[in-house]
């Protein structure tokens, strides 16, 4: 075989070796063509446009947000641009945005895949930083995903505005000078569902936990039990299953003779819908233990899983982050113009990851520059207004953002296949405040050297 | 006598060529977008990977399910190292070769008591269950589904023996103070890369490397010569996974990050689909394979309307309303669709990968056209059944 490459060989590896010769020659001009231009990686310099990185789950069990994540951000990006009505920057207050993109820039945008796994979501965002030149990386539904991005951001130097992410590490011990959350936690769930189950269901109750085993899971259930267990419920057991398991009913059976009497469901999106409706097909909710009616809660709720679920979901609590039949301005602005774009309302992912780029978007035009440590710090104990869910302080001390939270039932009655969510109680923002020291973490420093 | 050192002549030329390739990969990749350092370090790194395996499904015609377990321990053993030893990458891709190495003693001795398809559901048996230790088991080791990573509370003792102080943010991979991320870490691995290629030449050309062949096309003539294939096979099956654990090490080395999906049987299968897709047996081949598939899982998924809309914007009006939807079901999340199609092609049409393609191409030109049929059937590699 090689005989026959021979004569050809020789050929090709002058042309190689001159390659070589060019590469050798180029090598130090690629470095210090890096090292001259950047002030800051990416820096959009005069070319009139602003790239932004969508990085949302297209495949895998949380795909549903992912692509409703995706319409949010490009009418983000449509309002930014003075395009369609406008929606919340018109609510959206103290508020420098004016439909002129940003910093007289247009923005553009490069959208990737993150699989709902932390290696491709590193892969996506590292792709759209190093070649798409995206100043800012958002979205994702996963907080696995969310703390990998952030981190990676962190190294890079590039501003990553988190999509939904639950887990309570996002802003807690894995949190990042460079990433932000709009979104809730964990424990600001159980601090808000904690009054609501005690009156609902009364202080002694014998609770089991299946939790989805990753960083959102883990947290979720310590903060469920934390709360619950002080309202005086015991933890019968707390069972961890695979995300993306398909299949519950090897969990759920045990459920049924453990003589706990209500089942706490620590999954989310396709692993909810799988688990709820398993467990409603074994008649757990028709149960009666300990003298008592069965019941089933899902601490984090949102309206496309209810929508997945079906009958199940009817007469469940739990809580969310946003529901699209809040009557403020800002929220009927954003349900109006999502609505007339897409024929349907928004889902709580996308009311964050909306947000989330109107802010980023605002604090560049506050910091008049793109330069990422001005505008963390513009970002830095904002208060702001009109997005939805009332008063809100984006906290210094961790880059999570405080506001109320809504406990929810699924609605027995809908009176339209959208209307499936029924806000029992908005929890105020002071209930579900806490001392960000409780879960360590540090951010690090503004100046990541390149 | 001539004979052989004209042949070592040639393939100290093939090296030379191979490595001038791969180190000028950020000027030939630049005109078709795969000129970015993660890309970059992902060609190199999976190159490694589809070698190793080559060595043992080129060489002996054991098709391995399960090489992803391997590709998966090197990178848990590196990350450890970075926690606990030094950010240097040294210890790291050491380590991650010699664990890599250990697993593959284990699971190549209790899976090649079989062949053939017998062998293959073993290591993919073995594979899954390695993939179930780190996904929910050994969580305290791997941290399941969130992946292991670097936090600043590390103890990294050897980092700590020299220099007291502490970064205010996580440390960067180095080697010797040269940071392992972007074209620093594309040209470590390059590197690598060029070094396994002469390793897995001369393995090819060994008496060893002959031994295996021998195993390929008939074993049990191999042993009525007396001869026991096993430690062989063992030895082939070993190699192969240490490639494997540097590949995984690698992957942690350019970004410091575990992830319990890398051990999944997609995983897997993908080293089989680019080593077929190269052309299985030939040196080259893999690392072609390789290339493609990493090129299309990171460049064609990308493409979504908007840039099909450009891309197309040479067309009318009515005719880019009809042709955009149509080819995006072919590029961004249906990327996968575009890749079978062209392993189905390719299998169909040139058993012997995309190198087969080229020496088709080259031998037609050769004979200005005309009969190349008569020295291509001998040339042609044989596909692995």
């Amino acid at each position: 075989m090689s005989d026959i490459k021979k004569p050809g060989m020789s050929r090709r590896g002058l042309l190689k070796a001159g390659a070589v010769g060019g590469l050798v020659a180029a090598t130090p001009s690629i470095f210090i063509k890096d090292a001259w231009a950047q002030e800051f990686r990416n820096d959009p310099k005069n070319t009139g446009e602003l790239k932004l990185g969508f990085n949302v789950p297209q495949s895998g069990p949380y795909a549903d947000e992912g692509a409703d994540e995706l319409r949010a951000y490009m009418l983000a990006v449509k309002h930014l641009n003075g395009e369609g009505d406008g929606g919340m920057l018109n609510t959206f207050k103290p508020s420098m945005l004016s439909g002129n993109g940003v910093l007289g820039k247009k923005v553009t945008y490069a959208t990737g895949d993150t699989q709902t796994k932390s290696d491709a979501a590193r892969a996506s965002a590292k792709r759209m930083i190093e070649k798409d030149g995206v100043l800012m990386v958002t979205g994702g539904s996963s907080s696995g995903v969310a703390v990998a991005v952030q981190s990676l951001c962190q190294e890079q130097g590039i501003i990553f505005m988190a999509g939904l992410t639950h887990s309570n590490d996002t802003t807690g011990k894995d949190k990042r000078r460079y990433g932000f959350r709009h979104f809730f936690n964990a424990y600001m769930s159980g601090a808000a569902l904690a009054p609501v189950l005690n009156k609902e269901y009364g202080s002694d109750r014998r609770a089991y936990h299946l939790t989805a085993d990753y960083t959102w899971g883990w947290t979720q259930e310590e903060s469920i039990k934390n709360s619950t267990e002080a309202l005086g419920w015991q933890t019968v057991n707390a069972v961890k299953t695979p995300v993306g398991a398909g299949d519950f009913s090897q969990y759920i059976t045990p459920v049924l003779n453990s003589g706990a009497d209500v089942l706490i469901l620590n999954h989310y999106g396709k692993d909810m819908i799988n688990s709820l409706s398993q467990a409603v097909q074994f008649g757990l909710r028709d149960k009666q233990v300990n003298g008592k009616n069965f019941e089933i809660v899902v601490p984090l709720f949102s309206r496309l899983m209810a929508q997945g679920a079906g009958d199940a979901i009817k007469g469940i609590l739990g809580t969310t982050n946003w529901n699209w039949s809040l009557q403020d301005e800002g929220s009927k602005a954003f349900v109006q113009s999502f609505g007339a774009e897409y024929g349907a309302p928004p889902s709580m992912a996308a009311h964050t990851c909306y947000v989330q780029t109107l802010l980023y978007a605002n604090a560049c035009e506050m910091a008049g520059t793109f330069y990422p440590p001005e505008v963390i710090k513009q970002l830095e104990g904002f208060n702001f207004d009109g997005m939805g869910n009332g008063p809100t302080l984006y906290r210094a001390e961790d880059h999570q953002c405080f506001k109320d939270v809504l406990v929810v039932r699924g609605n027995e009655n809908p009176s339209s296949q959208f209307d499936l969510l029924k806000v029992v109680d908005v929890t105020p923002r002071a209930q579900v405040e806490y001392d960000w020291t409780i879960f360590g973490g540090s951010l690090g420093p503004y100046e990541v050297k390149m | 006598m001539t004979n052989t050192k004209k042949l070592l002549l040639n393939d100290t030329f093939v090296v030379i060529i191979f490595a001038a390739a791969i180190l000028a990969m950020p000027i030939w990749l630049d005109p078709i977008g795969g000129n970015y350092p993660d890309l970059l370090q992902k060609f190199a790194i999976y190159g490694i990977f589809a070698i190793g395996f080559n060595i043992l499904f080129g060489l002996t015609g054991y098709l391995s399910f399960g090489h992803a377990a391997f590709l998966g321990v090197g990178s848990y053993a590196a990350v450890w190292s970075f926690k606990l030893l030094t950010m240097n990458v040294i210890p790291a891709v050491i380590f991650g070769v010699l664990f890599a190495g250990i697993l593959a003693a284990v699971i190549g001795f209790l899976s090649l008591r079989r062949t053939g398809i017998y062998f293959s559901i073993l290591t993919l048996a073995f594979a899954q269950m390695s993939y179930n230790l780190a996904y929910s088991v050994l969580t305290p080791i791997t941290n399941g589904e969130t992946g292991l990573q670097l936090a600043r509370s590390d103890p990294r003792i050897l980092d700590r023996l020299f220099s007291q102080e502490q970064a205010a943010g996580l440390p960067s991979t180095d080697l010797f103070g040269e940071t392992m991320s972007g074209y620093p870490g594309f040209y470590f691995c390059a590197v690598l890369l060029i070094v396994c290629f002469y390793i897995s030449m001369r393995i090819f050309r060994s008496p060893f490397g002959l031994m295996l062949k021998g195993i390929k096309s008939n074993q049990n003539r191999m042993r009525y010569t007396g001869l026991n294939t096993r430690p062989y096979m063992l030895t082939a099956f070993i190699i192969s996974g240490m490639y494997a654990g540097l590949a995984g090490s690698l992957l942690a080395v350019t970004d410091p990050l575990a992830g319990a999906e890398r051990m999944q049987w997609t995983a897997s299968g993908e080293v089989v689909l680019m080593t077929i897709l190269g052309g299985a047996g030939t040196l080259v081949g893999p690392m072609l394979g390789a290339g493609l598939i990493k090129y299309f899982e990171n460049i064609f998924s990308a493409f979504d309307d908007n840039v099909l809309t450009q891309a197309f914007s040479f067309l009318p009006d009515s005719v880019l309303e009809f042709v955009v939807p149509v080819v995006g079901l072919f590029v961004g999340s249906g990327w996968h669709l575009t890749l079978g199609l062209l392993f189905m092609v390719i299998v169909i049409f040139l058993p012997g990968g995309l190198v087969e393609g080229f020496r088709r191409i080259y031998d037609y030109f050769k004979s200005g056209g005309g009969n190349a049929k008569t020295q291509s059937v001998e040339a042609r590699n044989q596909a692995g059944e």
